[in-house]
């Protein structure tokens, strides 16, 4: 084993990893970033054609965690035993540089205000009564007010295309009138609506919602960022989710922050670093750095340094913590401890339309972060006090480009052939002339679905793997009914030929074996009491000052919005309390 | 719907070298008048003759030669497969292979020791064993309508082969089935491009820059590969 010393350790080279890295180089520290996964550039192996390649792509998962090496472990219920996840489906995390955010779609929302202190606002609005008591309904400590410099700021890295509603309080455009004011417009106009985009904008219009376009971290045009990093406009190609972009036109770490640092020679990027843990001293309450298997030489190492970034993926930061003993770990029958509490996912179903044969739906067309939604019932944007469920879906067209592998094995909807005779009559009226739209909503947070280590199954490292317990729970089973049920009238407005509503049922488990949707969050929130959060207001551990625990690990509620945007907020609002007053000051930054 | 009629099959069919015609969203292309010839029997590698046999006949039950256009045969489907059991995947080296093996709710995903490779051997064994001993013959000697019907049994969970249920099994056969028709000829299937003819998919175009919104007109312009030699 050899050691080396830096400043700041970094675990990830996803969108958290780089914008720590990005801070803490201009806040004049060194650097060591520790990827799992290999290099990769979109100018080597995410050109065209060779990228747009589906079997090889999404199929073949060719940018995601490989299982073979490191999985989880599932389970539905705390008396059931937990399986091994070995073929991914239900969700995908990313591995190597740029994490999930080379193959996210790029849908770049800001948090609702009301989601960012839901448990005060649910009491505010609808008394304390109102929260399930076996419902762990946290507020984040941050509010939107505070984290909007930072909105701003990732917007403007990422090259964000949208349409503005409220600028400074004033009324600036045709966005969605639910979302709070800004203190900017986006960096880029909104991406134009794809054709089924711009049948939904009217249909969901007629139906007396607010449709609005979906705010995308895909370039609407040429821009070059605030890194003086530039992305080429979008051209709607498809190949978003699941893939690098050859356009350079999707955001991601490896364009749009990752050039920026590659030249720099006190920013070191180490690729096939696989983190073992995070070594502490003696009392625990001090990282001294991180001992890593080198999976070039088969070689452990270990690196010293003053402040550890935890900013791998979700539940990996949280089995790192549980791996390396920072914070206690949570019990789900007592609700105490807090690493592992609070894990918390998205319910997603998708509704699809057939319109006539006249109709060309070219769903191949598509852009990831782009379509038209409307927030008429996500958050908070109506009354649930006759409904008696928290939470809320958008509903939206995101046609990101349906490829043909995938369209086949949906085929033609719930009452078609899955094969043999009348498969490809199904199957081509389907890829022809539908529309698909999901409800894409939130998940509240329980007592007995949480994260900790499996007592059977390890890693091909010989390290225990991390378990879920997680399904579907009443509360958002009857909100995603809710949603879709007004989902109808927008289906009659389009005069769909026949259509079918996605929803949950009452009583269904959660399903490991189906795509979802890859937004896992929580298992280390962040919040106002060590009792209930693994981590202070700023991401740093309660328990370990030098250690900030960067990602949608610190969402204590599943929100209806994609999470990237909210991840990368806190990650700038986190790095920019380091950088005023941590640095100067190591401890903690909120005092008990 | 706009699907190929039998006629205009039958025309492609018969137009071997000169230039035929393909309909394509409402209207008609070029295209290599081979298009529709039968796939060149490449002799498996990872298969057995007899194995490859019962792919042949599995694949197209799964998806056949019909109004709409060519079986999975024709389009090169059992090759693709027998080249999918030579990479990583094949090998199950993409999937979470450590023990204890254990069974539980089928929700919670596949539990089997299995990689596709042996899933394929053990399963295509089993298949036969079972239709030897339902119906007198190897499944690839029956009628398609009985080959059909045993394939709906697999599919319906209520037979156990020796070592999994054969649900398991219909269930890799139809994904690898449907990846091999629709996967970008470069793999192998989807003998040119016709799998996405079919769909009116323009393959590796990937530039629709002012096909954004044109109104629900069909995209005009056929099919391209990744490599240009493999359309």
């Amino acid at each position: 084993m050899t050691s080396k010393r830096t400043d700041v350790v970094i675990i990830g080279a996803g969108w958290a990893g780089a914008i720590l890295a990005k801070e803490m180089r201009e806040a004049g520290r060194r650097v060591i970033m520790l990827e799992r996964g290999p290099e990769r550039k979109t100018a080597v192996e995410g050109t065209y054609p060779g990228s747009i390649d589906e079997l090889r792509g999404a199929i073949r998962h060719r940018l995601f965690q490989n299982p073979a090496k490191t999985t989880v472990t599932i389970r539905n219920t705390v008396n059931q035993t937990a399986l091994p996840y070995r073929q991914l489906a239900a969700f995908l995390p990313g591995e190597g540089v740029g994490g999930a955010g080379l193959h996210w779609s790029g849908v770049h929302f800001r948090a609702a205000p009301d989601d960012l202190r839901l448990r005060s606002h649910v009491i505010e609005r609808y008394g304390a009564k109102f929260i399930p008591d076996t419902m762990n309904l946290q507020d984040y400590g941050v509010t939107y007010e505070e984290l909007e410099p930072f909105f701003d700021k990732a917007e403007k890295v990422f090259g964000t295309s949208g349409d503005a509603y409220k600028v400074n309080g004033e009324i600036v455009g045709n966005g969605n009138i639910y979302a709070p004011s800004r203190s900017d417009h986006f960096p880029l106009p909104a991406m134009q609506d794809v054709y089924t985009a711009s049948l939904f904008r009217r249909a969901a219009g007629d139906a007396g919602y607010h449709p609005y376009a979906l705010p995308a971290a895909n370039a609407s045009r040429q821009y070059t960022n605030t890194y003086g990093l530039q992305m080429g406009p979008c051209n709607f190609c498809g190949y978003c989710s699941g893939y690098d972009c050859y356009m350079y036109s999707k955001a991601s770490p490896n364009i749009n922050i990752l050039p920026a640092l590659r030249n720099d020679a006190d920013f070191t990027l180490i690729t096939d670093a696989h983190v073992l843990r995070v070594n502490l001293d003696s009392d625990r309450r001090k990282a001294t750095g991180v001992t890593y298997l080198d999976q070039k030489e088969n070689r452990e190492e270990t690196i010293e340094a003053d402040l550890v970034i935890l900013a791998a993926f979700q539940f990996h930061n949280v089995h790192l913590m549980l791996l390396s003993g920072i914070g206690t770990p949570y019990d789900p029958v007592s609700n105490t401890g807090v690493v592992g509490r609070n894990f918390v996912y998205q319910t997603i179903t998708t509704s699809r339309a057939w319109l006539s044969e006249k109709q060309y739906t070219n769903q191949f067309v598509g852009a990831g972060g782009a379509g038209v939604a409307i927030d008429d019932f996500n958050s908070d944007n109506f009354d649930h006090g006759p409904l008696g469920f928290i939470g809320g879906s958008p509903v939206w067209v995101n046609q990101a480009g349906v490829k043909p592998i995938a369209a086949a094995m949906t085929g033609g909807g719930k009452s078609a052939p899955r094969w043999g005779a009348g498969y490809k009559a199904g199957l081509v009226d389907t890829y022809r002339h539908s529309m698909a739209m999901d409800a894409h909503g939130s998940n509240m947070a329980y007592r007995d679905v949480y994260l900790d280590l499996d007592p059977t199954w390890k890693d091909s490292y010989g390290q225990p793997l991390l378990r879920m317990t997680f399904t579907w729970k009443e509360n958002d089973i009857r909100m995603n009914q809710y949603v879709v049920g007004k989902i109808e009238p927008i289906m009659k407005a389009l005069g769909a030929r026949r259509y079918e509503l996605g929803r949950l049922e009452h009583g269904e488990a959660f399903d490991t074996r189906k795509y979802q949707t890859t937004h896992l969050g929580g298992g280390a929130v962040m919040g106002t009491s060590p009792k209930d959060s693994a981590l202070n207001r700023y991401l740093q551990s309660w328990d370990v000052s030098n250690v900030f625990v960067i990602g949608s690990n610190a969402f204590p509620q599943g929100m209806g919005y994609n999470p990237t945007g909210t991840v990368a907020a806190l990650a700038y609002w986190a790095a920019h309390h380091i950088r005023a007053h941590y640095l100067a000051q190591p401890g903690p930054l909120v005092s008990l | 719907m706009s699907a190929p009629s039998s006629s205009r099959r039958r025309f492609v069919r018969n137009a071997a070298g000169t230039t035929a015609f393909f309909l394509l969203g409402g209207q008609e292309f070029p295209i290599p008048a081979l298009a529709a010839a039968p796939a060149p029997a490449a002799p498996p590698e990872f298969f057995s003759a007899e194995e490859f046999r019962f792919l042949q006949a599995a694949c197209d039950c799964i998806y056949p030669d019909d109004s709409f256009g060519p079986g999975a045969s024709a389009l090169g489907v059992p090759s693709f497969i027998d080249r999918q059991m030579q990479t990583p995947y094949g090998r199950g080296e993409l999937w979470y292979m450590s023990g204890p093996f254990q069974n539980g709710p089928a929700n919670l995903g596949y539990q089997l020791p299995l990689a596709p490779q042996a899933l394929y051997r053990q399963g295509i064994e089993s298949a036969n064993h079972y239709a030897r001993t339902e119906r007198g013959k190897d499944f690839a000697s029956l009628p398609p309508e009985i080959r059909t019907e045993l394939l709906t049994a697999f599919e319906g969970g209520a037979v156990h082969f020796a070592a999994f249920n054969a649900r398991l099994f219909f269930e890799q056969l139809r994904r690898n089935t449907l990846e091999g028709v629709f996967a970008d000829p470069i793999h192998g299937g989807n003998l040119h491009m016709q799998g996405w003819m079919l769909l009116g998919f323009p393959g590796a175009r990937a530039d629709f820059m002012d096909w954004v919104n044109q109104e629900g007109q069909a995209y005009p312009f056929e099919p391209v590969s990744i490599d240009p030699q493999k359309a």
